[in-house]
């Protein structure tokens, strides 16, 4: 679980995150939505340590990441996966040296049983083993993606973090990397926290949602939540299409 | 005023960013073993890919050194053999160690301030800082320390081929005979020159290196910052090249 309390951060003086205080709950999705510029890439980096908050607390199961030295940060790193919005596969390395990398780095593990974990985890995200030589620039965008998420749990992370994994996938193979993030949260018991502005998704997989509006706080809730809240700011968030405001007028009627 | 001192305040910024960027860099690698799986495949990479260049520019330095010299000097009163012995102490002196790293900085430079500048724009180097890693430490230490290795073989294979074109010269014309020309290059030797090319290889390699890699790593923005980054790069470690020159040539010549 990590909890968010009373967040501050700004750049130049221009304040972006206002007084956030949310709870991201273990073994759930848990999505920051918002327009585009509302704040909730920087609440995201705030929330992994990528930016120093100016003030307020970010708490992984108890450990305040804001109060963290260096050192201590990236050893609570080492029990987190990130997805990034562009995949950020290494482009020196292979799909599998990839995956390979973090086990490298940080685990105890042999050669052979690196590579059996790597692969594991390739299959795991339904990666073809004929693309394990490839290099990241030879596999789709949503190849990439699903690289990208095998690197990202093959330490076992206990907290994953996702940055619009969506970002330039077609509608079916956003629903495809969607329910890998859902499964895996499950499956493996972690915190995910998907930073996202894409309906589908919201409605797909949101278990625990942040709306975040000109860097403050505007609504908490579940996706089931959504058609019946009368938030303001949610209402001309998710009702900006006409779509899903004739849906909404339906379920009134 | 104004100005000067936001230029001021402005160098000063950058020489602490720099400062901490190498404090994080020789910090002690999260894994030896990536280290050293790194860094020869960085040497091979900003080293040996570049003797072809080293090769060609050498050689045909010597060549025209050569002729230049000959037909320029035409003094009864210098010997035969001077032509060997000023391409030899000219090649040492100045063009292997400081000449051909100034070549070096355009090409390896440029090379690797856009690759770890390309990184830090598509978010790899977010992903390494995410999964725990001291990215500075392991992009950039295996380049430093491949490039400082390496520029003396670099240095010394250009001073070699320098004067084999030289030679060449000497062979194929009949500006000087290739007696004179072997006599002149082992007239008067001093070896610490050798040395002091090699002294100087190693403060030129570490300049290039970490000089590009700097402005690499703090770029921002999109394809054309990291183009702006790698230009930057190669002028300012021409720049630092030159003036640490003087200062080098100052030292070691006293």
């Amino acid at each position: 679980m990590i909890e968010v309390k009373n967040l501050f951060k700004s750049f130049d003086g221009k304040e972006v995150l206002h007084d956030i205080t949310t709870t991201f709950y273990n073994g759930k999705v848990n999505q920051i939505i918002g327009q585009s510029g509302s704040g909730k890439t920087v609440l995201m980096k705030c929330t992994i340590g990528l930016y120093r908050a100016d003030s307020g607390e970010v708490m992984y199961d108890g450990r305040n990441i804001v109060n963290m030295t260096t050192d201590e940060v990236k050893k609570l790193h080492q029990e987190v996966g990130m997805l990034f919005q562009g995949s950020a596969l290494f482009d020196s390395q292979t799909v599998l040296e990839n995956v390979m990398f973090p086990l490298e780095m940080f685990s105890n593990m042999t050669q052979k049983e690196i590579e059996a974990r790597a692969k594991f985890c390739l299959s795991r995200v339904n990666i073809d083993p004929v693309a394990f030589k490839l290099a990241p620039s030879e596999i789709s965008g949503g190849m990439q993606k699903r690289v990208a998420i095998a690197r990202a749990i093959a330490l076992n992370p206990k907290y994953l973090f996702c940055d619009e994994p969506n970002s330039g996938l077609d509608p079916v193979t956003s629903i495809v990397i969607d329910k890998l993030i859902a499964e895996i949260t499950q499956e493996y018991d972690i915190t995910t926290v998907v930073n996202t502005h894409d309906m589908n998704s919201i409605m797909e997989t949101g278990d625990n949602i942040v709306l975040i509006r000109k860097g403050n706080k505007a609504w908490q809730g579940s996706r089931n939540d959504i058609f019946s809240s009368d938030n303001e700011a949610l209402n001309d968030f998710v009702f900006a299409s006409q779509l899903f405001k004739e849906v909404k007028a339906a379920q009134s009627r | 005023m104004l100005l000067t001192r936001i230029m001021l305040v402005e160098f000063f910024k950058t020489i602490g960013r720099y400062a901490q960027l190498m404090g994080r860099t020789f910090s002690k690698p999260d894994s030896w073993k990536m280290f050293w799986r790194m860094m020869p495949r960085e040497m091979a990479k900003l080293g040996v890919d570049t003797i072809g260049i080293i090769v060609i520019i050498s050689l045909f330095i010597g060549v025209i050194m050569t002729m230049q010299t000959v037909m320029n000097t035409e003094n009864p009163m210098l010997p035969r053999y001077s032509t060997g012995l000023v391409l030899r102490d000219t090649l040492l002196l100045e063009f292997s160690s400081s000449i051909m790293c100034l070549l070096l900085a355009g090409k390896v430079g440029s090379n690797i301030a856009s690759e770890i500048g390309s990184m830090r724009i598509t978010e790899q180097i977010d992903a390494l800082e995410v999964m725990g890693v001291n990215s500075a430490s392991y992009l950039i230490l295996p380049k430093i320390v491949g490039l400082v290795l390496f520029m003396p073989v670099l240095v010394i294979l250009s001073s070699f081929l320098g004067l084999a074109g030289g030679m060449g010269v000497a062979y194929f014309t009949d500006l000087i005979t290739l007696d004179d020309f072997i006599y002149g290059i082992q007239y008067a030797f001093i070896p610490f020159y050798l040395t002091q090319a090699i002294i100087k290889s190693f403060f030129f390699g570490f300049i290039i290196s970490s000089v590009s890699a700097f402005y690499g790593y703090f770029a921002y923005g999109g394809a054309l910052d990291v183009g702006r980054a790698s230009t930057n790069a190669v002028v300012n470690s021409s720049i630092l090249i030159l003036l640490s020159n003087i200062v080098l040539t100052q030292i070691l010549l006293n």
